[in-house]
């Protein structure tokens, strides 16, 4: 399967970057604007879907496999549950690192002026969340590819 | 008033694109037209003040499943048989 014209290679080459970088600043600023994990997970999938329609078998097989996004898609599940179960002492997914300190549990009163650092373990559940979206997304994506030209997909 | 005369707007442009979407014999169209649809849905999300929604709908509506269309469409023909 050939790609698309040189003008939309082109303004792909332009764009993907940058759709990446905001698909993640969603994913990282997901316990204080509007987004969160899925939303920032889809973002950066349909920035990769945006590479896989106008590139077409050229490069994808060298950039984007299959067996990678499984892997990661497992493991963001993995560290999902996992940060569910390390607050098992009190009960299940509870916010064992909000207070105390450090790099996640900043103590802030009053309004929140926009740091990062205040929320505890939701951030690390954000990130997780995102990492299993945007791969699973993209390997629905990947698979649609495949289907259609099944001597490539090896 | 102003949100009112936007929101009017918006909801008419999506209803004849949606529209247009049914009609169209080109298939490749459709699907553009369905993601405008799409897009514009998002406005009207975020005109209602569900910015979150607006985000989510973006992404899925406008940009993957307008990607699994154009992978189908290019998998089979794109004229619609009459």
């Amino acid at each position: 399967m050939r790609g698309m014209s040189k003008i939309v290679r082109t303004i792909t080459n332009i764009l993907y970057s940058f759709i990446i970088i905001f698909g993640f600043y969603i994913i990282m600023h997901g316990h204080l604007t509007p987004g969160g994990g899925f939303q920032g997970g889809a973002v950066v999938a349909s920035a990769f879907a945006l590479l896989v329609v106008s590139y077409g078998a050229l490069k994808i097989k060298d950039m984007l496999k299959a067996k990678n996004f499984s892997v990661s898609e497992c493991s963001g599940l993995l560290a999902f549950i996992g940060l569910g179960f390390l607050g098992i002492g009190t009960v299940f997914f509870y916010n064992f690192l909000a207070g105390k300190g450090g790099l996640f549990g900043n103590v802030i009163y009053g309004i929140n002026p926009g740091d990062l650092n205040t929320a505890g373990v939701l951030p690390l559940m954000n990130i997780a969340v995102g990492i299993e979206v945007l791969s699973g997304l993209t390997l629905i994506i990947l698979y649609m590819f495949n289907a259609n030209n099944p001597k490539e997909e090896k | 008033m102003i949100e009112d005369i936007a929101q009017i707007v918006v909801l008419l442009i999506i209803i004849s694109t949606g529209y247009l979407a049914i009609k169209m014999k080109d298939l490749l169209g459709a699907v553009i037209s369905l993601s405008i649809m799409s897009l514009l849905l998002s406005l009207e999300f975020y005109i209602l003040q569900a910015p979150d929604v607006a985000i989510a709908e973006a992404g899925i509506g406008a940009g993957l499943t307008t990607a699994i269309f154009v992978l189908a469409i290019r998998g089979t023909k794109r004229m619609e048989g009459s």
